[in-house]
């Protein structure tokens, strides 16, 4: 499952424009990587990130991964209802699983990002 | 792993692969003055010698002393089944194991230390221990900073000056901005103290009993705290515990103690026990190790470590804490001593701690020239005001056979003619008689 409407990260991170905002979640391959996510350590709203800023965190079964910020901004939303449930993230990894939302960011940086098509190929060249 | 010795070829070529000549050009940087002056060391010596020659100087130490001294650390039995028990081979390490899940007895009492914390606390999560009582709630305000990314936090003048010095020397390099309140004797000014707290607040540390021995309700101030979304931290005494309110039951997010009183010998100034305990949802920021019960594939009962994705040793430098090890045996006396009491025998302890402080309270009462600090209610621990400097009273007592209290002027100016006494279930009508006997004739001669 790689969408269309998103841009992709080499870490495995998706990134959506919806409007103002840019929501950023992991991928369905990094969470199927990950296995059982146990806990998400989510960012203070108002916080600025750089592009590649380890800016949250999941805690899986088998290993704890910073999420790192595709573009630069500024943390609009975190997603909080994964706090108690960050089962969400293997459930619906482009869905209800969002893990946060950024306002005021850099849109040129996203012309460095890969398109699904591109990271496609990306996790066929890692295999 | 056996240890090697390097020989003389190795250590040319370690000299040679960092371009040096030798090595005290290799150690040229150190400077001269801070070198020792000779590395020659005296010739061996039997052990029969070596033993007398400690002996003589442990003699020069004053021991058998009845003590009152007190200032955090105290003076209580310890049934002889705590030694017997953790002496055993099996159990006789410092350490949480290396291969933890193979040492399912060691887990499983450090499990068990961790659930009389938690009972004694009324708190919902303890970890396997800290150091001390002191490093302890340096751990907690540090917790508190993380979580609450503000970096002002507010000390309560009753927390002991011991743990506030080892707070701000270890927070030397972290730019916190600390405020203290002002408290003598007595229980936290609610005035001042409020006035400090605000929503740049990351936390407010009291203590309770107080280093004074005033006990007091901290709920008020927890619940200003949460208006503020500050976390409100207390250091407590945990023999204490047993008949106060409970940290868990004021509120309190974070709870700390020096765990030295639960068994393990003053032996000096340590090795002792801090133990930690928080809210459910503050575990993920927790430092220290965590010992959980689980069941394996056969669904029977086991132990392991478990929250490990906090610890060092997978978050490399961002782990909770950079405290790697605890007191695993102390813990452990701590789990002993406190089984071995349950929780009637431990209320005994502290009812008795307390009654014998009043009745310490009555005979110096009655001591011309000494005052009494009498209000607010204490605990095993009150202060006295002499008619003369503390620290020389204390040690004319010396000579008496008493250690008599803490000197207050050590750690606060102003106050050298007060003394901290403590009284433990130890003492005997007898011994409180005869101290308050040597202690007037000391204070009247």
């Amino acid at each position: 499952m790689i969408p269309d409407n998103c841009k992709y990260t080499e870490t495995h991170e998706w990134i959506k424009i919806e409007g103002t905002l840019a929501a950023v979640g992991v991928t369905d391959h990094a969470q199927d990587a990950l296995g059982d996510i146990t806990f998400v350590e989510l960012p203070r709203p108002g916080t600025i990130v750089k592009k590649g800023q380890a800016c949250a965190l999941v805690e899986s079964v088998k290993a704890v991964s910073d999420i790192y910020a595709p573009i630069s901004g500024e943390i609009a939303e975190i997603n909080r209802s994964l706090e108690d449930a960050p089962e969400k993230i293997n459930e619906d990894p482009h869905g209800n699983g969002w893990i946060l939302k950024l306002k005021d960011f850099d849109e040129h940086e996203l012309s460095g990002l890969m398109e699904a098509e591109a990271y496609k190929e990306f996790l066929e060249s890692e295999e | 792993m056996t240890y090697i010795a390097n020989t003389d070829e190795q250590r040319k070529e370690m000299l040679k692969r960092c371009g040096v000549s030798s090595v005290e050009k290799f150690f040229a940087v150190i400077p001269a003055s801070l070198q020792p002056k000779s590395f020659s060391i005296p010739q061996g010596r039997s052990e029969l010698e070596v033993h007398s020659f400690f002996k003589k100087l442990a003699n020069q130490n004053y021991y058998n002393l009845i003590s009152f001294l007190g200032g955090g650390y105290y003076d209580h039995f310890i049934p002889s089944a705590v030694d017997a028990i953790v002496e055993r081979s099996e159990f006789y390490t410092a350490y949480t194991p290396y291969q933890p899940e193979l040492s399912q007895g060691t887990l499983q009492a450090m499990y068990e230390y961790q659930t009389h914390i938690c009972r004694l606390t009324d708190m919902e999560v303890a970890n396997a221990s800290l150091y001390d009582g002191g490093t302890a709630l340096y751990e907690a305000f540090q917790m508190a900073i993380a979580l609450t990314g503000r970096r002002k936090v507010v000390v309560d003048g009753g927390v002991s000056p011991i743990y506030r010095k080892m707070i701000y020397s270890y927070a030397t390099n972290l730019s916190v901005d600390f405020r203290e309140t002002v408290v003598i004797h007595g229980q936290t000014d609610r005035e001042r103290l409020f006035n400090l707290i605000d929503d740049s607040t990351a936390a407010v540390i009291t203590q309770n009993p107080n280093f004074f021995g005033a006990i007091d309700d901290h709920s008020d101030i927890v619940q200003r705290c949460h208006d503020n979304g500050a976390l409100a931290l207390q250091s407590v005494n945990p023999i204490a515990c047993a008949i106060l309110k409970t940290p868990g039951d004021m509120g309190f997010d974070i709870v700390t103690g020096e765990g030295q009183p639960l068994g393990i010998p003053l032996s000096f100034g340590g090795p002792y026990l801090g133990f930690m305990a928080v809210r459910k949802k503050l575990v993920r920021k927790m430092p220290g190790r965590i010992v959980g019960r689980t069941v394996d594939t056969k669904n029977k009962e086991g132990f392991v470590l478990t929250l490990q994705a906090r610890e060092q040793h997978i978050r490399r430098e961002k782990a909770t804490s950079n405290i790697c090890t605890n007191q695993a045996l102390c813990a452990l006396r701590a789990h002993v001593y406190l089984s071995l009491l349950g929780t009637d025998g431990l209320r005994e302890v502290a009812q008795l701690c307390l009654d014998k402080a009043e009745y310490a309270k009555e005979r110096l009462k009655a001591i011309p020239g000494i005052e009494v600090i009498d209000s607010p209610p204490t605990f095993n621990e009150f202060s006295v005001r002499l008619p003369m400097d503390a620290g020389e009273c204390v040690g004319q007592m010396i000579e008496k056979g008493f250690a008599a209290g803490f000197p207050l002027g050590r750690y606060y100016s102003g106050m050298e003619d007060f003394l901290l006494v403590a009284v433990t279930e130890k003492r005997t009508k007898y011994e409180i008689g005869q101290f308050a006997e040597a202690l007037e004739d000391v204070v009247c001669r």
